[in-house]
């Protein structure tokens, strides 16, 4: 039971280890200032909630494991992220509708963690849904600015949408360790979640005259630690530091 | 040296906040326990946001404050739980804040997890107005929103709610 605990806040965790990350690579590369200010807010927030998370993974690892271990002393197939959130940024609309369709899923993910049975994971849960609230209105908020606004931007974010579509199953297909966690009551019942994602997300593509792309196959892995190229690239980045001068410190 | 904890709440009122240096850490509400026993002293703070870079500038200007103040052995602890929330912050702190420029939290922090609320009327710090329109959500800081008046047309930040 203990593993499976520490699996699942791995995967919290890295969630938001690994957005953050990516979303830091926006900043001062915004399209305006104050969008570039307001993800590198959101980078910040998910910073601070993955510390908290993998602050209690260590603490779960025992054997004197710290949260700056498990944060840079993993190797990319012991991560635990979603494979949409190591995905490059790439354009605004992509940026953005891989937010919205994240943020979205992350507010009732963390909503439903509140009545976690386990005293960490809803403290944390607690905390971050305040933050998480505000991405999530964010990002719906852009995706209905560029949807209904000029044609090229329409083009762009339903572009963005069509192609993230097959990484969105990953985030609701629940394996053993999921199954465990709700099990046990510290996590959620994700085709819940999926109910209350997909009537939001139908909603605010309707109201952003975008098309809800069709469900087709959809890729998976990341929760298990199969991941793309693309997280080797992060890790190179976040990790470089530590590892090369692994006592420096501030 | 004998000490109250009252005395301690007083001391702890010469700490600012590093980034609105106009509050102190008793204003902000981010001093949440003082603790004595015997002459061990825990203080608890929580962070205001979770990526809060402030939190141990916080923690080092507080054990420099009662260091000097006579105090050896002191203990600054971080909890999380319950969650941080404007509507600690003292009523002396958000007139401060005006003061200085920010608009201070308006109307409790009750909608703070429903997706969509209605829009708050902000009033304006300089001239009250409340004909103000938000800019951004995310301002200079995780807990400030960019806010502009329509009636004097300064531009100002917002305290949100959390």
């Amino acid at each position: 039971m203990k593993n499976n605990l520490l699996e699942y806040t791995l995967r919290l965790g890295d969630n938001a280890l690994i957005l953050g990350q990516r979303l830091g690579e926006w900043c001062g590369h915004g399209p305006i200032l104050e969008q570039d200010i307001a993800l590198s807010n959101i980078a910040l927030d998910q910073l601070g909630q993955a510390r908290m998370l993998l602050q209690y993974a260590a603490e779960l690892k025992g054997e004197g494991a710290t949260e700056d271990q498990v944060a840079f002393f993993r190797d990319h197939f012991e991560f635990r992220n979603l494979l949409m959130l190591e995905l490059p940024n790439g354009d605004w609309g992509f940026t953005i509708a891989r937010q919205f369709l994240f943020d979205t899923f992350n507010y009732f993910l963390y909503s439903d963690l509140l009545k976690s049975n386990d005293d960490q994971i809803r403290a944390i849960a607690q905390k971050a849904i305040k933050e998480i609230t505000y991405h999530a209105q964010w990002s719906a908020e852009w995706v209905i600015r560029l949807g209904d606004g000029t044609e090229e931007s329409h083009n762009r974010v339903q572009e963005s949408m069509d192609e993230l579509w097959q990484w969105t199953g990953e985030m609701f297909k629940a394996d053993e360790v999921d199954l465990a966690a709700e099990k046990e009551g510290y996590g959620v019942n994700l085709e819940s979640i999926y109910n209350q994602w997909n009537a939001k997300v139908t909603e605010i593509l309707k109201i952003a005259t975008l098309e809800k792309p069709a469900d087709d196959w959809m890729q998976s892995g990341g929760k298990q630690g199969e991941h793309t190229e693309s997280l080797g690239f992060i890790l190179a980045e976040l990790q470089q530091l530590p590892r090369m001068y692994p006592e420096a410190k501030w | 040296m004998k000490v109250s904890t009252d005395q301690i709440w007083q001391w702890l009122k010469e700490v600012s906040d590093p980034e609105i240096p106009v509050l102190t850490v008793v204003d902000m509400g981010v001093v949440r326990d003082v603790e004595l026993e015997e002459e061990n002293l825990t203080i608890s703070i929580t962070p205001t946001y979770s990526g809060c870079p402030a939190m141990n500038e916080i923690e080092e200007n507080i054990k420099k404050t009662l260091h000097g103040k006579g105090l050896e052995n002191v203990k600054v602890k971080t909890l999380i739980s319950p969650p941080w929330t404007t509507d600690w912050m003292t009523d002396e702190g958000k007139e401060r804040l005006r003061e200085f420029g920010i608009a201070p939290p308006e109307g409790g922090s009750k909608d703070k997890s429903t997706l969509f609320a209605e829009p708050k009327k902000v009033t304006c710090p300089h001239c009250r107005s409340t004909e103000t329109e938000m800019i951004s959500q995310f301002g200079s800081t995780a807990c400030k929103s960019m806010y502009k008046c329509e009636d004097c047309l300064e531009p100002f930040d917002y305290f949100k709610c959390i």
